[in-house]
């Protein structure tokens, strides 16, 4: 990849091509009318699997919890052979640790949520605090929200200096920004929003945190997948993608695999790729893999939550 | 926009296995005859001909050809059922068997998508979402005007013509029939239909339908044949109407031959539609409509988006998008479910398509065609576009009909419109900005029947379609289509 | 016989009207306009096809323009020139009764004929609402349906009613944003020219109506030819010029309209319905989204 160095300045979001809602509707209507079958279903159910970040972020979340779902994340379903390991665990930076050594050794990273997730309404030396605490506690990922209150008051280079910044206290550590496309309303502010952070320095773009609705749509994704495709045209670098909350079903996942190849093309259909941020996409792409090698349609009770 | 070295990949990796429909539900006969004054019948001329399906090159039936005795036996049963039942009918009785047609397209729909896409050779997933429930819609939309056609002439009385004869085009060939005859029926004439040669097993689907429906004998007579079998109803005095969709130089020759009669006319003929980009544009569903715009139904499209032209800022932009775009098509068994790019309808077709794909490139223009391979029966066309050709180029000026794009560049507002309108075609245009003043003063100054802001290729029922210049006369579909088939009168 | 007059009367040379302007045929030749008595009225212009192609040209440069200007200017435009007929009324009826015409129907003929300009000032801005549809499409599209005028309109007057014939035809013809070039009623051309000169003075830009006389079988097939000529209304013909018309309309798809055999006279042959003959529908459609 020939990256060229990357402006450290605020991009001119005025520059930022429109997006046409309908449009956009059409073709993801396109996207939801391929049929997937037989190997190449099974191909791409195996694929979501691996792209899982497994999550949990809930206020009642325990170190029992973290530990039974990394167990999960290591042993999906080991019924099945050559099933693969989600990509990483999400957690909340206080569970990093906990997350770390149990996954110790799978393969599978640990993802922590910092920057005051979700609502991100915190200083930036809080935030940065937050940061350094979950990559100094071992975080291979971090999964930070942008100031939205900041991006809709049209204060852009606060939320650009702030990207950057985290991105700073990331050190090593993978940085995914959540851009919580639910709280920006329009596809426009998505995409504008999208080249932000790619500049700012995110390798990964993100739609949602999980808490607010709508979480991810095949719609914002797509958006931020066009985003990502003129980032690259313009700068060779490569930008990672996670739709994140309300994929819950293996159809609507592979309906997002389509959706990524068609507009990306293969390069990105791996795991450093492309993520899907679920908690219970696991067990449905599961028993999807189950339906497609017996044939029998699957009930929920073979299948461990977590 | 620096993009040559920064290229996306569309090849290998995964794909889509075949996913074909199921076409067990599918009955096709060995022979079908000539649907007249409610039956089928064998024709006077004793021959037939084949219906091929262009993805195979396989028969799929043997077609009646009907000749002058059959249209006029054809043309008498019309003319029978319009004097005895159909015109004499109360228009909301009329109405209800029309309704009914509407009502039975949407039972059988799997079986007419699978149809169309043997016989024409477009994919399954246009027949099956676009053709056959607009269709349906069609015959729905017109169906609840046979009673209300008071309103639609505002201080004027109006009565059915009588007779209409119908010749109906290859690319959308049960979406025509439902043009065609969901109109002339719910204004109160009876119908001769001729579908085209290469397409003719839905509309004779649509016989079983409509004699299914209990539609009076004769009220709809279907023939088939080929142009001798058009040009024995367009000459024939027994009819008052003629409905033409088809090419430009066909539509004159009827022009011709209506002179010095009665006859009233609609045409709805050729175009070369231009599709004009500006840079402040929504890129993106631009291309989308870009690629909807012309390779759509494989091209055959008389509204194609088929002259490209975009504003130079963003040219270089909209090209490389729109060739990754390309390679996402999927060119193949018309069958299948994900196939984006069907059969072409008939090797006299492709043949066009590829003597036009030679004439370009000696013309200078440089061609661009999507990779992938093709089966190695059948008929196919890869979507292509030309670059570096202008106004003056054959490939620019004539209808190819065909997935073939010819693009241009343009600077001004100015410029774009005068390109646009320098054809004498005028069916259709497009227009792409995010500035909405520009967009109505686009769409006005298009001189087209039918003009997309920012989208392409949308069709509905209530909507009028139809050509300035040399795109034709008269409008189908809508408030307006209904002028087609009445006339002033008590 | 009287003695030497005090003064000779100036006699009018009825001219052509091409543009704004009253050239003579380009043609130089004329023909002999006759009284009843077989005397002679005037030379009336015998256009040629050279005329017609100039009338042309000034008609498609003047299109886009008057199709652009406003319906409501387009209303006040029409309304002036049934006022500046109503001031030269006296002269319309002299000159109806001159060519023929018995005197109370040259009086009716012109009262009728400005009546009829101002029904058609009346329709300019209206017709659109009429005929105009928002159509309720499925997809989340906003789809409107307007008329548009169809550019150079090629108009066949009428032979009778000389006067009325001409402005019921070419009224709503222009009331829709066309230009036409008129070939008036070989019966009575000079009600034409005057008439020319009536549209001269209201402010109707130049090109927007061209007016020939002449002989209607030399024009006849030029106006069905030309190819950049949109629509051909011709109000008279039988049969054999029908298919004359039509099948020379056909090389670029004209629309023909015959309205032969219609008593311009009645109530009923004044309707927006002559409006629309000359328009085409046009469809738009727009997303509907954020």
């Amino acid at each position: 990849m020939n990256a060229t160095a990357i402006d450290k300045r605020t991009p001119d979001l005025s520059r930022v091509p429109a997006v046409d809602e309908v449009g956009v509707n059409e073709r993801v209507a396109r996207f939801q009318s391929r049929s997937i079958k037989t190997a190449s279903k099974i191909e791409a159910l195996k694929l979501a699997l691996s792209m899982i970040d497994l999550t949990t972020l809930e206020g009642q979340d325990t170190p029992g919890k973290v530990r039974q779902l990394c167990q999960k994340a290591m042993h999906l379903h080991d019924a099945m052979p050559d099933l693969p390991h989600v990509a990483a665990v999400c957690v909340y930076p206080n569970m990093v640790g906990v997350a770390k050594s149990a996954l110790e050794g799978s393969g599978i990273h640990v993802a922590s949520v910092a920057t005051a997730f979700p609502s991100g309404m915190s200083s930036l030396e809080v935030k940065l605090d937050d940061t350094r605490m979950a990559v100094e506690a071992g975080a291979d990922e971090i999964d930070m929200v942008i100031s939205r209150g900041a991006f809709l008051a049209g204060d852009h280079a606060y939320v650009f200096d702030e990207i950057a910044a985290v991105k700073e206290a990331c050190g090593d550590a993978h940085l995914k920004v959540i851009l919580e496309t639910g709280e920006l309303r329009t596809l426009d502010r998505v995409r504008r929003a999208s080249v932000l952070a790619m500049h700012a320095g995110a390798d990964f773009i993100k739609t949602s945190t999980g808490k607010i609705q709508p979480a991810a749509t095949m719609q914002v994704t797509l958006v931020m997948l066009q985003a990502i495709r003129d980032f690259f045209a313009e700068t060779g670098r490569m930008i990672g993608m996670k739709p994140a909350g309300g994929i819950s079903n293996a159809k609507l996942a592979i309906h997002y695999l389509v959706m990524l190849r068609e507009t990306l093309g293969n390069a990105w259909m791996t795991p450093e790729w492309f993520r899907f941020g679920a908690s219970s996409l696991a067990n449905d792409v599961l028993m999807q893999l189950e339906k497609q090698a017996t044939g029998a349609y699957q009930s929920a009770d073979y299948f461990s939550k977590d | 926009m620096a993009r040559p070295e920064n290229t996306l990949a569309f090849d290998g990796g995964w794909e889509y296995d075949p996913a074909p429909e199921a076409t067990d539900h599918v009955h096709i006969a060995a022979r079908y005859g000539l649907f007249i004054d409610g039956e089928f019948v064998r024709p006077a001329t004793g021959r037939y001909f084949d219906t091929i399906n262009p993805a195979t090159e396989e028969r799929l039936a043997r077609i009646a050809r009907a000749g002058t005795e059959d249209v006029d036996k054809a043309v008498a049963a019309a003319r029978k059922a319009y004097s005895g039942v159909w015109g004499r009918m109360k228009p909301a009785e009329r109405g209800k068997y029309i309704f009914r047609i509407a009502r039975m397209i949407q039972e059988r729909a799997r079986e007419f998508a699978a149809v169309e896409s043997l016989d024409g050779g477009k994919p399954i997933r246009e027949s099956r979402d676009v053709d056959v429930p607009l269709a349906a819609a069609h015959f729905f939309y017109y169906a609840g005007w046979a009673d209300k056609l008071g309103y639609a002439f505002p201080g004027r009385s109006v009565k059915p013509l009588g007779v209409a004869g119908q010749v109906i085009p290859w690319n959308f060939p049960l979406l025509m029939a439902a043009w065609k005859l969901a109109p002339a029926l719910a204004c109160g004439n009876t119908v001769v239909l001729k579908p085209a040669e290469t397409t003719p097993l839905t509309a004779l689907k649509l016989a079983e339908v409509i004699a299914d429906a209990g539609l009076p004998p004769g009220v709809v007579n279907i023939v088939t044949g080929a142009g001798d079998t058009g040009a024995a109803i367009v000459e024939h005095p027994g009819v008052n109407k003629i409905a033409f969709t088809g090419s430009t130089e066909v539509g004159k020759i009827i022009q011709r031959a209506l002179a010095g009669t009665n006859k009233s006319y609609t045409l709805e003929l050729g175009g070369k539609a231009a599709n004009i980009v500006f840079a402040d544009a929504a890129i993106d569903q631009a291309v989308e409509g870009i690629v909807n715009g012309i390779f759509f139904n494989q091209g055959h499209v008389c509204c194609a988006g088929s002259r490209l032209f975009v504003q130079e800022s963003v040219a270089d932009e909209v090209v490389a998008k729109l060739k990754d775009r390309m390679e996402t098509l999927i060119v193949g068994d018309p069958l299948d479910k994900n196939t984006d790019i069907g059969a072409i309808n008939s090797k006299m077709q492709l043949d066009k398509i590829e003597e036009y794909l030679k004439v370009g490139q000696a013309e200078g223009g440089t061609l661009h065609q999507a990779g992938g391979r093709v089966p190695k029966k059948g008929y196919w066309c890869r979507p292509a576009f030309f670059t570096g050709v202008s106004q003056s180029n054959r490939v620019v000026q004539e209808e190819i009909f065909g997935p073939v794009l010819a693009i241009q560049t343009f600077r001004t507002f100015d410029e774009a419109l005068e390109k646009a309108n320098n054809t004498p075609y005028g069916l259709s245009g497009g227009v792409w900005t995010d500035k909405g003043a520009k967009i109505f003063r686009m769409t006005q100054g298009v001189r087209a029947g039918v003009v997309w802001a920012n989208t392409f290729n949308k069709f509905d029922p209530t909507s009028p379609f139809g050509g300035y210049k040399e795109s034709g006369l008269g409008r189908e579909g809508g408030l307006h289509g209904l002028d087609a088939y009445l006339k002033p009168g008590a | 016989m009287a003695g030497a007059a005090d003064r000779i009367p100036v006699a009018k040379t009825y001219k052509i009207y091409i543009d704004g302007k009253f050239p003579r045929t380009e043609s130089g030749r004329y023909f002999a306009l006759e009284d009843k008595k077989g005397r002679v009225l005037a030379n009336v212009c015998r256009s040629s096809r050279k005329d017609f192609r100039n009338a042309v040209v000034a008609a498609r440069k003047a299109q886009p323009g008057w199709a652009k200007a406003s319906a409501y200017l387009r209303g006040q435009i029409l309304y002036r020139i049934a006022e500046m007929l109503e001031g030269r009324r006296e002269q319309f009826i002299a000159e109806l009764k001159l060519q023929g015409s018995p005197a109370r129907q040259a009086e009716k003929e012109t009262d009728a004929a400005i009546d009829r300009l101002i029904y058609f000032a009346g329709w300019a801005d209206k017709y659109q609402q009429v005929f105009s549809a928002v159509n309720p499409v499925s997809s989340s599209h906003f789809n409107f349906s307007v008329l548009e005028p169809t550019g150079v309109v090629a108009l066949l007057a009428p032979d009778e009613p000389g006067l009325l014939g001409l402005v019921a035809n070419l009224a709503p013809a222009i009331a829709g944003g066309n230009t036409v070039v008129l070939l008036a009623s070989e019966a009575k051309p000079l009600s034409a020219v005057s008439f020319a000169e009536v549209l001269h003075a209201s402010d109707v830009p130049p090109g927007v109506v061209n007016i020939l006389t002449g002989y209607r079988n030399e024009l006849t097939s030029h106006f069905a030819s030309h190819m950049d000529v949109n629509a051909i209304v011709a109000c008279e013909g039988g049969r054999k010029a029908r298919r004359e018309i039509q099948t020379l309309a056909a090389e670029n798809v004209k629309r023909v309209v015959f309205r032969r055999g219609t008593d311009w006279t009645t109530a009923d042959a004044a309707n927006p319905y002559l409006i629309r003959d000359t328009q085409e529908v046009k469809t738009t459609w727009h997303p509907i989204g954020v």
